[in-house]
Formats: structure tokens, C-alpha cells, sequence
């Protein structure tokens, strides 16, 4: 593999101006992923930016509620955090149902948030690939497909984001706070991550050089009744198939606010707006459920491998909600 | 008190969880370079130009080995040892050149960066019963006939009153052992010396005097501990002949390991099956004509046919039978051994048949198979030493609770799971094949055995051991065993579960010799340079009464399948077996949950994506890949029945590494039928290809 620098930075301020400096670089923090694609020659950084030493792994409750997760708080404190388990235990069930133990251990929250596709193609420099290497075409539309999206794709890419943690966190409405050479600035979550448009290989709205500090989380008074349903292949570690976050709020049977997000559909955690809107005000049943999840997945263009996915994000999201509002059939 | 039969933990168990014990690629050599190999980036054609100059550049890069420049090899019986010698490439990651270089990065960082030009033809890299290459081969692996009939199966089977027409299929399926492929190669006074991770150091051995030229006492093959194989260690493969061809080149040692992603073809795998069985029975269930038609694919380089349709020929009833076997010969990577080759795809076709056989005639699917019980085997003629798959089906239904089970699919509910159960047979060929040991008495009452057999961590080692003890008649303590090297006594691969059966015949007859020897040393008293013994099995193996013997099993399954996504997950698996006789009984249930493990992985979760566009599988990690682990099975139980079969071996043994794979990934698909109604017939069972046929909650 490629030869590359090392470098442990005393702050922010350095690590983001070592960044800037060299156009080949990359923050380091877990692990879990860029190393793997330093091995497989998919990312190929001049300089390592370790961030790990940096005073960001604390989890603060904020005045006036809300919390501030460290963009280096482990995947495994943070699932296991009191205030977390308490306050929006959406965040521990999605880490929980992510990855493995060891994996978990390393994994940070900002690079769970920027993890890379697994688009088998993107993985494998001896397949074409617009993300990795634009220009040369996407091998995945045409190929095998089954895990990709069915939301939100172009031709250029049809990959999906990985992360279970981060439709978590769509749902919830969080922000990040990020510094970059320009200085310090915030992005939601459910604007950080991009559909692929004509450009996959620009992932997310980061300005080049910014680094993620902090993940910050909204109060929200129906928190805890919530729920994370994963679909996966199999009980040991593996990827989403689809899932769903959920928060319901009622009153009565009515629905007084919602939160829905879908994984492993798109480019990016999808918040589903258009179910949210559908349910909203109405009186709750399980039709109503999944008349929400229709209008949501109205907008799907399943591939040739793939179209099991809209009818599965639909039962699982009329289970959810049904869940959550005591009236699930069984 | 006899040492066969008594659990024992691993004797090198201590080493390997400290990290004492030394895999291929971690003995300390001085000098030593590290190799990269360089995969074909087209799927059939020629090289055209090899650009080894980027390579070079690379700080530290020795040297790249390619057809244009490597070491002349002898072409032998395998010519997919015959690496880097032509420019023709038979499939996509055919190893084409080796990069050696001071250290692993460079290594890797200049195969990345040689430059090869092809001249590309078209290929075809799709196995289907329609592709117009499908040929009879001359014979099936290991040698058995390709076709078999008995009777007149057309007329027989248009006769019976019941009659099953189904097709099943499997896909590639990739070994992996958690050690990939590794080799230390280091060249000395024209002998070759190698650490090699392989299922049996004296065919590697034997592999590489051929090819190298060499006298086989020129070449030392050592293989001390493995990471497991699952048969795609059974035969010397690239690495090692690649190392040894970097070596000489190089004049130094050179370290060879391949990576996760490089295992996924090269090496051998599972060959995809289209597998037709065909049933007639009587109302009642009995089998009167049985016809199993296997179709796979081989490679350009080297034919391998698996003998899919074998497990039918022996394992039922019917009076009219036949058998097939077709391969086509596709641009792609030489299928191999993947723990039983033949016997494990075809048994979940024919054990799938079996439980469509009992939904149709209304029998249970243990008693259908209690029906079709034989007592000689219906393909060779010849009477059974043992035959307990009834007695195992009994058993294992008790133990199970099946008694009360309603056949009746699709109808069981827990909360949001559809909860089935389901049955397979199983069976394996129980051989034994010729071996050498010796046994030394030392002057202070200790004794050492030595015989090179193979532990891959099957705790191989700990079984010899343990024979030997109770053919010495001495405390097991005072004995020593050695084992993974070819300067010790020949002996056969860790593959084919003839191992510690064949292995525990030569030791016992070493031991015995001495024992005997040492009852006439005068005074009892061992010479300063000890007392040794050698003893070959070869003329008492050849000798063998001819008799069909097969170890039995029975699997019993219990899943359960959600209603809403159609996400499969196993309860419950349960496992019984009649394998003669039991020589560690914690590594033996290892091995029996280790197989059964693994056929529910090929049963819902493993498979190798092929895009036709490239000719090669997209999936090629274990993240993506997937391979059943821990969390995948809730409660797994292997029994066994207690067995004598005086006809096998003097140890009593079967073999049980692959017994417990075959008929599982059926016994699973059995149950998934039973929980939802619907008969998936192409491996794996996932979500997708259940979800829109659930029934309705």
C-alpha cells in the first residue's frame, strides 16, 4: 500500500489548518473503515490527520435540554452512555443494531457519520465506479444491485450510506457543528449527507478540510417512545437490508408529531417527510401507517435486484408506528 | 482407564491462544522478502505486454515475477499449479505476476502498479442447463462413475403414483478459513524448505518435486498448525508454488500470504449445481424410482468435477434408478473441495425432494424416510459394515420432540413469527486410506509418535494422541506426538474425513510394534538411542473387505421467519449421528456443530455474486460475504449414537469432519418451508425471496 504521513495534531485548529495544507489528506479516528480502504487502495491519503487524542469524546447535556455527543465518542460509550439510554435511546438502539462489539469499540460517532458506501463496486478497484474514480461509470446500475437504493439514486451512482446511527440521528433532527479553514459553522444531519446527482463522489456538504467536532441532539419531549427495526440477512454482524427510526407523539389516537427516518434506501439517511406529513393530525390506525409509508415510497425506482425493498420499508414502517402506538396487531 | 473416548482439550491450545504456536508465514527468517501477487484484470485472453518498470520504482521492490521471466516449472497432473509460465489468462484474478519486495507494503504497492496489456476474447462465466459447452466428463472426484442406472427409471417413474419433478440450485460457494492461504518458501543448497499453510505437507511435497524437479527428499514441507482449510487446502495451491518461484528468483527466503479478498476464486470453491431429482413413489411414500441429474462448471485450466449426484446413489430406496453428472466448462476460476464436495449439494437437493415427497403422499417426512431405509446399498450391491440412519432419525426425533409435529405448513404463530420445523438425512463416506508412523521409546520411560498428519484445527493432534496412549498401553502424559512435517511418515491430507482414521491406523500399528518390541528388550531396559518402530498401513488398507461404509445422520431443525420482513433466523438445530466410535468428544462435537453451522450458512446466508459483464464474484470480504456466525444459532446440539463397527479400522472411527454439513442447509430449507409455506428452491433462503409470498397475518 501507499506510503503516507502521520500526524497527531494538539487541536482543532491544527488538525483542520494540517488539512488544509495538503489536498491528499484524511482525518483519522477509528479506523474502521478508512484503513480497510487504505488497504484496498480506494483511498489513498498522503497524510493522516489522527484525531483521536483531540478533546472531543464527552457527551454534555446542554442548558435548556438537547445534548453535544463528541465527534470521537465511541460508538460503544455512546450506545451505553446513561444520559444517552435516558434522554434519546433511538442513538443506543441504532449503534446497538450496527457492526460488532469490536468494531463499535473503535468506531467514533463523526466517522460512523462519514463512513463510506459499501457498494461492493465502490470496494473493488477493478470495477468501475463514479464515486471512486468519476468518469469511469457506475457497474452497480446494471449489475448486482439487490443492496443498493431505491431513493433518491442517479445513474451515475445507486449506492447507499451505511450507517445506522446517522437515521437515527436524521430522525432527530440533530446538527453537526464542524470546523473548517473558514472557521466554525453547523449543518443538520439530514443536510450533511447528498443525493449523487451528477456528482457521487462528493458525499457530503462539508466545505473540503472541515472537520466534524460535535453532534448536537434537539430535546424532544416524545423521545423515548421510539423505536430503531433493522431488516438485516443475518443475527450476526451485517448492513442494514432497510430500516426504520421511529418517534410517535399522540393524543388520543391522534397524531400530534412524528418522526420517521428510512436506512440503507439512499445515497443518504432519508427522513421521510412525506410519511411524517401524511400522519400528522390524523387518528391513528394501521392503515393510516401505511398509506404514509406508500406516500413516502411513491417516489422509489427500485433496480432490477431490489424492489423487495419498498414493500419491506413499508411493513416495517407500519410496524414501527404501530408499536409505538400500542397497536400492533400481535 | 482408556484415553479414546475421554474429552481432552486441544494439546496445543495453550500455544495458539498465546501466541506460541507458529502459523506459515510467522516463523522467524532471517532475510526474508515479502510476495504480492498480481490478479488478471481480464476474464480470457493473452497478455500482450507486462510493464514491470512502475513496480520497480517503488522503494524496496526486488523484483516481479511474470510468464515472461519467472522460473521454468515441469508441467504436471494440476495445471493450476502451473503458474507465471504462459500468457494465457483462463479467468479474471488469475494470479499473472508476483511482486517481491523488501516489505509487505511495497510488495503491495508495486502490484498495484504493474501495468499488463491484454488481448481480450469474449467469455462466458455463467453456468445454466442450456449452455451449449455441457459435456459428460470421463469421471466425477474422486474417480466414481460419471452416470449410473439400475432398472428402467423412464418406465418406472412414469408408472408410480406420486411423482416429484423438481430442480434445485446452489450457488458458488467460497471456503473460508479464518487463515488464508500463506506460504514461507526459502531455497538452500537446492533444497526447498517451506512453511505451508495446507491440509497435508506430503502431497505438497510430492506437488513440488514434480514441478520444481526436484527429488521429494529435496523438498521439506512443514505445517505445523493451520487455520483450517475446508478442503481448499487439500492440495498444494498458488501461494506456495508462487513463493518458491519468487525465492529462487530472488535468492532469499520469501513470505507469501494472500489476503481475505484473494481467497474468493483462485483457490477453489464450491462449483454452482442445477440439480434435477426426480421421486416416484407409491400413495404410501415408498420410492420406486429416483433420478438425480447434477449439472456444474470447471475451468478452462484444469477439470474438476463435483459428484453432486453421488449422496442419491446409496442413500434410499428404489428400485429403478439414475444418476448424471454435466459440466460445462466455463472462463472461470477451477471449482475444488469445499467440505464435502458432492455429498453436501446434493443432499440438499435430494433431502429437499425427500420433504416435497412426504408433503405430497401426506407421510411424515422421518417416517417417509424410515420407508425408504435399505439394507444393501442399492449402487455397489455390497452390505453396509454399519448402517443406523434409521436409529439416528428415532433418536434424533426424540430428542427433538417431533412426535407431535403438524405437518401442516404456514399455520404456526409466535407474535409476529412464523414459526417451522424441519428434517434431513445425512451420510458420508466412512475410508480409510494407507499411512506411515513410527514410535520411539526413549531410555526414561517416555515414548514419541510421529506420523505426518495434518491438524487444521480440528484437534487432530489430541486424537492421535490419545490412540496412541491406549495402544502403548502407557499413561497418555508420557507420550509425545509430532505431526506436520514431511520428514516425519508419510501420510494423507486432513480432508476427505479419512484423516484420524487412517492416520490412527498407522499410529496404532507403530505402537503396537513397540509395545510388542519392548516386551522382548532383555531386561526391559531401552538402548541410550531408544527403541523405534515404523508400521504402514498400506497392505491392510488395500485388504479392506469390500463393504459399503458410510457414517449416518439425522438434522432437525427449528426456525422461525417474520412475518413482516421475511427474515429467516434458526432456533434451534439439532444433530445425530453414528460415526463408530468417538475419540475426543469435545473436539468431535466441534466438528459435528462446525458442519452444521456451516450448512446454515449455505442454506440462508452464503453466496458468491457473479457479474457476468466482468466474469468474476463482486462479493469477496466477510462483510459482504457472509458467513454464519455465533448470533446465527440460538441452540445447536450434536449427539451421537454409540456404534462398533468392527469392519472400519482398528480405532473403530468414522470420519466426522464433513457428515455434519451434509443434509443440514436441507433440514433448513425443510423447516423455512414448514414455517411459511413456500419452497425456495435456490440457495440462500433470504428476505427478498420470501417476502411477498408469506402467508397473510
Amino acid at each position: 500500500m501507499k506510503a503516507f504521513r502521520y500526524h497527531r495534531p494538539a487541536d482543532v485548529a491544527e488538525a483542520v489548518a494540517l488539512l488544509d495544507a495538503e489536498p491528499a489528506a484524511a482525518y483519522l479516528a477509528g479506523g474502521t473503515n478508512l484503513v480497510d480502504l487504505m488497504k484496498l487502495g480506494v483511498q489513498r491519503p498522503e497524510l493522516l490527520v489522527d484525531v483521536t487524542g483531540l478533546p472531543l469524546d464527552t457527551v454534555e447535556v446542554l442548558p435548556g435540554g438537547g445534548l453535544r455527543i463528541g465527534a470521537t465518542v465511541r460508538n460503544s460509550d455512546l450506545a451505553a452512555d446513561p444520559v444517552i439510554r435516558r434522554e434519546h435511546p433511538l442513538l443506543s438502539r441504532a449503534l446497538l443494531a450496527g457492526a460488532s462489539g469490536q468494531l463499535r469499540n473503535l468506531a467514533t460517532t463523526a466517522g460512523n457519520l462519514l463512513q463510506r458506501t459499501r457498494c461492493v463496486y465502490f470496494q473493488d478497484t477493478g470495477k468501475a465506479c463514479n464515486k471512486r474514480e468519476p468518469g469511469t461509470g457506475c457497474a452497480a446500475r446494471h449489475g448486482q444491485n439487490r443492496d443498493l437504493a431505491i431513493l433518491g439514486w442517479s445513474e451515475l451512482c445507486v449506492a447507499t450510506h451505511p450507517s445506522d446511527l446517522a437515521v437515527a440521528l436524521v430522525a432527530l433532527d440533530a446538527v453537526v457543528e464542524a470546523h473548517d479553514p473558514g472557521g466554525a459553522r453547523e449543518i443538520p444531519v439530514a443536510e450533511l449527507h447528498r443525493t449523487p446527482g451528477e456528482h457521487p463522489e462528493r458525499e457530503t456538504s462539508l466545505p473540503r478540510g472541515a472537520l466534524i467536532t460535535a453532534v448536537r441532539v434537539p430535546p424532544l419531549p416524545f423521545a423515548r417512545r421510539c423505536t430503531y427495526l433493522k431488516a438485516r440477512d443475518r443475527a450476526s454482524f451485517a448492513f442494514a437490508v432497510g430500516s426504520v427510526a421511529a418517534a410517535l407523539d399522540l393524543d388520543g389516537d391522534t397524531v400530534r408529531d412524528v418522526r420517521l427516518a428510512y436506512g440503507a434506501v439512499a445515497h443518504r439517511p432519508w427522513r421521510a417527510y412525506r410519511a411524517e406529513e401524511a400522519l400528522r393530525g390524523r387518528p391513528f390506525t394501521a392503515e393510516l401507517a401505511a398509506q404514509a409509508a406508500d406516500a413516502e415510497l411513491a417516489a422509489a425506482r427500485p433496480l432490477p435486484h431490489n424492489g423487495f425493498k419498498v414493500p419491506l420499508i413499508r411493513n416495517l414502517t407500519v410496524r414501527a408506528l404501530t408499536t409505538l402506538a400500542g397497536t400492533a396487531p400481535r | 482407564m482408556s484415553a479414546v473416548g475421554r474429552e481432552h482439550p486441544r494439546l496445543e491450545g495453550p500455544d495458539k491462544v498465546t501466541g506460541a504456536a507458529r502459523y506459515a508465514v510467522e516463523y522467524p527468517v532471517d532475510g526474508v522478502a515479502y510476495g504480492w501477487v498480481v490478479p488478471a484484470a481480464a476474464t480470457r485472453g493473452r497478455i500482450t505486454r507486462v510493464d514491470v518498470a512502475p513496480a520497480l520504482a517503488v522503494p524496496g521492490v526486488l523484483d516481479v515475477l511474470h510468464h515472461g521471466n519467472a522460473p521454468r516449472l515441469t508441467p504436471g497432473v494440476d495445471d493450476t499449479l502451473f503458474l507465471l509460465q504462459e500468457p494465457t489468462v483462463h479467468y479474471r484474478g488469475e494470479y499473472v505476476a508476483v511482486v517481491v519486495a523488501d516489505s509487505l507494503e511495497a510488495a503491495r504497492e508495486g502490484a498495484r502498479l504493474v501495468r499488463i496489456d491484454y488481448d481480450t476474447q469474449p467469455h462466458s462465466t455463467v453456468l445454466s442447463e442450456h449452455h451449449p459447452g455441457l459435456y459428460r466428463p470421463d469421471t466425477v472426484n474422486p474417480g466414481y462413475p460419471t452416470d449410473t442406472t439400475d432398472g428402467d427409471f423412464d418406465a418406472g417413474f412414469a408408472a408410480a403414483e406420486v411423482r416429484l419433478d423438481a430442480t434445485y440450485r446452489t450457488p458458488a460457494y467460497h471456503n473460508n478459513p479464518m487463515e488464508p492461504h500463506a506460504t514461507t518458501a526459502q531455497w538452500r543448497n537446492g533444497r526447498l524448505l517451506v512453511h505451508d499453510s495446507t491440509q497435508g505437507s506430503t502431497p505438497v511435497q510430492a506437488t513440488l518435486a514434480q514441478l520444481f524437479g526436484l527429488p521429494p527428499e529435496a523438498v521439506r514441507v512443514v505445517a505445523e498448525h493451520v487455520g483450517g482449510g475446508f478442503g481448499s487446502k487439500g492440495a498444494a495451491k498458488a501461494p506456495v508454488v508462487l513463493a518458491a518461484l519468487a525465492a529462487r528468483q530472488v535468492d532469499r527466503p520469501v513470505r507469501l500470504a494472500l489476503t481475505r479478498q484473494q481467497l474468493f476464486g483462485p483457490l477453489g470453491y464450491r462449483t454452482p449445481t442445477i440439480q434435477r431429482v426426480r421421486l416416484g413413489a407409491d400413495a404410501d411414500g415408498r420410492i420406486a424410482a429416483i433420478c438425480h441429474d447434477a449439472i456444474s462448471q470447471t475451468s478452462g485450466v484444469h477439470e474438476f468435477a463435483e459428484q453432486t449426484a453421488v449422496y442419491t446413489r446409496s442413500m434410499y430406496a428404489g428400485r429403478h434408478r439414475r444418476t448424471t453428472h454435466r459440466l460445462a466448462r466455463l472462463d472461470v476460476p477451477t471449482p475444488f473441495w469445499m467440505r464435502a464436495p458432492g455429498e453436501c449439494p446434493g443432499a440438499y437437493a435430494l433431502e429437499s425432494a425427500l420433504d416435497e415427497l412426504a408433503s405430497a403422499c401426506g407421510v411424515d417426512p422421518v417416517e417417509l424416510r424410515i420407508r425408504n431405509d435399505v439394507t444393501v446399498d442399492p449402487d455397489s450391491g455390497q452390505p453396509f459394515s454399519s448402517r443406523n440412519l434409521v436409529a439416528c432419525l428415532r433418536e434424533g426425533a426424540r430428542r427433538f420432540d417431533w412426535a407431535d409435529r403438524d405437518p401442516t405448513p404456514g399455520v404456526r404463530r409466535l407474535g409476529r413469527w412464523l414459526i417451522g420445523t424441519g428434517v434431513a438425512g445425512s451420510s458420508y463416506p466412512a475410508r480409510s486410506r494407507a499411512a506411515a508412523a513410527a514410535a520411539t521409546a526413549a531410555p526414561d520411560g517416555t515414548f514419541e509418535v510421529r506420523i505426518n498428519a495434518t491438524d487444521i484445527g480440528t484437534g487432530a493432534r489430541t486424537a492421535l494422541w490419545q490412540v496412541a496412549a491406549d495402544a502403548l498401553e502407557v499413561p497418555a502424559d508420557r507420550i509425545t506426538i509430532r505431526i506436520g512435517d514431511s520428514d516425519l511418515p508419510p501420510a494423507g491430507v486432513a480432508g476427505g474425513s479419512m484423516g484420524t482414521a487412517s492416520w490412527s491406523w498407522a499410529v496404532i500399528r507403530a505402537c503396537q510394534g513397540l509395545r510388542d518390541r519392548l516386551r522382548h528388550v532383555p531386561g526391559a531396559a531401552v538402548p541410550a538411542d531408544g527403541l523405534t518402530v515404523e508400521a504402514s498401513t498400506a497392505d491392510e488398507v488395500r485388504a479392506q473387505r469390500p463393504l459399503a461404509r458410510y457414517a449416518y445422520g439425522a438434522h432437525f431443525v427449528q426456525v422461525r421467519v417474520d412475518a413482516d420482513t421475511g427474515e429467516i433466523r434458526v432456533d434451534r438445530m439439532l444433530g445425530m449421528f453414528a460415526v463408530g466410535r468417538v475419540v475426543n468428544p469435545s473436539t468431535a462435537r466441534s466438528q459435528l456443530i462446525g458442519g452444521m453451522t456451516m450448512g446454515l450458512s449455505m442454506a440462508l446466508h452464503e453466496e458468491g455474486l457473479l457479474d457476468e459483464r466482468y466474469g468474476d464474484w463482486v462479493n469477496h470480504d466477510l462483510a459482504t460475504y457472509h458467513v454464519s456466525a455465533c448470533a446465527d444459532i440460538e441452540r445447536i446440539e450434536a449427539y451421537w449414537l454409540p456404534e462398533e463397527d468392527p469392519e472400519l479400522n482398528p480405532a473403530g472411527v468414522k470420519g466426522i469432519g464433513e457428515i455434519g454439513i451434509v443434509g443440514s442447509a436441507a433440514a433448513v430449507a425443510n423447516a423455512v418451508h414448514h414455517a411459511t409455506g413456500v419452497r425456495v428452491r435456490d440457495l440462500p433462503i433470504r428476505l427478498d425471496k420470501l417476502l411477498d409470498r408469506l402467508p397473510a397475518g
